[in-house]
């Protein structure tokens, strides 16, 4: 992987729902509107995952999502990053041990992908932007192991 | 042999002039691109991103995983970026540039730019095509709709200019402001064509009222779906190629103006007998002019409209534009028959 400055300050964001109640679907939106401004940091939303370097997943995975989740991961170019928001994607939430759910991002994805958390339910807009924060932090902890 | 010698160096010459033109080209692109950004979020009442962003979107999209899918006819997908990108890099050597005569002067006009402008819409098309996505094969057919919806206003435009000036060379025509050469009805007629050429920047350029093409909210990306790293930063770099090159038409056409004409500005005497302090403000005079057309084209109409749904774009060139462009065109004809 080869990383700089210049990736952390240009970051496009792949949102995908994995099965959320939309609740945090609305607060990401809101992040990008006039009053948060994301895109004072470089971050815009992308619709397709090839143009993408973090990918934001929303919700517990559904046992229909779960193919989907694994696919627009590998669908990404590399280098990238997963944030997972909301309680369900971090630890399925109120929906632990459902039927339909096959678990928390954690263990769907590969070993080897770069997950930051951001917690809430649903989470704060605020949140999602220190999330990016967190993936900055971490993004520099990579180019400190690649040096 | 000197002759051949001297030819051999003019033509050096030339391909430095050509390779140092599109180095700026896409400089002052990015630059622009970036005041875009800032400025249509200062509309919008937001910060918004830093000018230097389209720089840093072009480095990290070189250094990121160029991926093809497997769906893709290889070949076409990688060539269409290059296509796109080369085509307006081609067509700045055929314009004047602010003080200077076009390069490659003498060697093609108005008809060969309208070609060159058609090819980065038909190679994005192409590649949409190549990349083997419904997404991508809609975004395309989009892109070949509004294409052929755009290109008569603009040829209708190229025509009324070529009947006035009588020839199709761009040097003649922007050495003399066409306002100053028809009178009365004639600018009527340049003012409504002068309309319609603004009317289809945005469709050239794929901007938002004409962005069906990519169409991010309900084609998730368009043609370039399927492009991801080096390819899509060609294209990124492409599209802000074409909006330095369609704003230098605009230019070129209408507003061929320079200070030094007015004013002189002294200095010594550095080329073809121009003075430095000349030269300089009219370099300065004619970004001026571009980055206004771009403000006046593209930043306003961005955030003042919304996306029209395909048909009503065909429509709207079609239709208005087209009759408002025969109008025009009929009043310069008009003019011109009164004047004999």
């Amino acid at each position: 992987m080869k990383l700089s400055k210049t990736f952390d300050k240009a970051l496009w964001v792949f949102h995908l729902n994995s099965g959320s109640c939309n609740a945090c679907d609305i607060e990401i939106v809101a992040a990008v509107t006039p009053r948060y401004d994301t895109e004072r940091f470089g971050i815009k939303l992308v619709g397709s995952p090839r143009h993408a370097d973090v990918i934001l997943f929303t919700g517990p995975v559904t046992k229909k999502m779960k193919d989907r989740v694994i696919r627009v991961y590998e669908q990404t170019p590399d280098p990238k990053v997963v944030l997972v928001t909301g309680n369900c994607g971090n630890t399925t939430g109120v929906y632990y041990d459902s039927y339909a759910i096959e678990g928390p991002i954690d263990e769907i994805l590969p070993d080897d992908a770069h997950i930051i958390h951001v917690n809430g339910c649903p989470v704060r807009p605020e949140n999602v932007i220190n999330g990016v924060k967190e993936a900055w932090l971490h993004l520099e902890k990579l180019r400190g192991d690649n040096e | 042999m000197s002759d051949v010698v001297n030819l051999a160096v003019n033509w050096g010459i030339k391909s430095l002039l050509v390779l140092l033109v599109s180095l700026l080209g896409i400089f002052v692109g990015l630059l622009y691109k970036g005041f875009d950004r800032k400025i249509t979020a200062m509309m919008q009442g937001r910060i918004g991103p830093p000018w230097t962003q389209p720089f840093k979107d072009i480095k990290k999209l070189f250094m990121k995983e160029t991926i093809i899918p497997d769906t893709a006819v290889p070949w076409l997908f990688n060539a269409a970026p290059v296509f796109a990108l080369v085509a307006p890099l081609v067509a700045l050597a055929y314009l004047p540039l602010g003080p200077f005569d076009p390069i490659m002067e003498g060697y093609g006009g108005l008809i060969l730019l309208l070609y060159l402008l058609a090819i980065p819409a038909v190679a994005m098309a192409l590649g949409g095509l190549a990349s083997g996505s419904p997404y991508a094969t809609v975004g395309s057919q989009r892109e070949l709709v509004l294409m052929m919806s755009y290109e008569l206003p603009l040829a209708i435009a190229a025509v009324a200019l070529a009947y006035n000036f009588e020839t199709f060379s761009i040097a003649a025509i922007s050495s003399e402001p066409v306002w100053s050469t028809v009178g009365g009805v004639g600018l009527l007629g340049f003012a409504m064509i002068l309309g319609t050429l603004f009317a289809v920047m945005p469709g050239e350029l794929s901007k938002v009222p004409f962005d069906q093409a990519e169409a991010e909210t309900e084609l998730a990306g368009g043609l370039f779906v399927e492009y991801s790293g080096r390819n899509l930063g060609l294209f990124y770099v492409a599209e802000v190629v074409k909006m330095v090159f369609v704003g230098t038409l605009l230019i070129a056409l209408f507003f061929p103006y320079h200070l030094s004409s007015w004013f002189s500005f002294g200095g010594p005497e550095v080329f073809n007998g121009m003075l430095l302090g000349n030269l300089i403000v009219d370099i300065a005079f004619f970004l001026f002019k571009l980055l206004i057309i771009i403000y006046v084209a593209v930043s306003v109409v961005r955030v003042a409209f919304a996306r029209f749904q395909i048909d009503r774009a065909s429509y709207f060139y079609w239709v208005p534009m087209t009759v408002i462009g025969l109008i025009g065109t009929l009043l310069v004809m008009l003019e011109g028959s009164m004047a004999i």
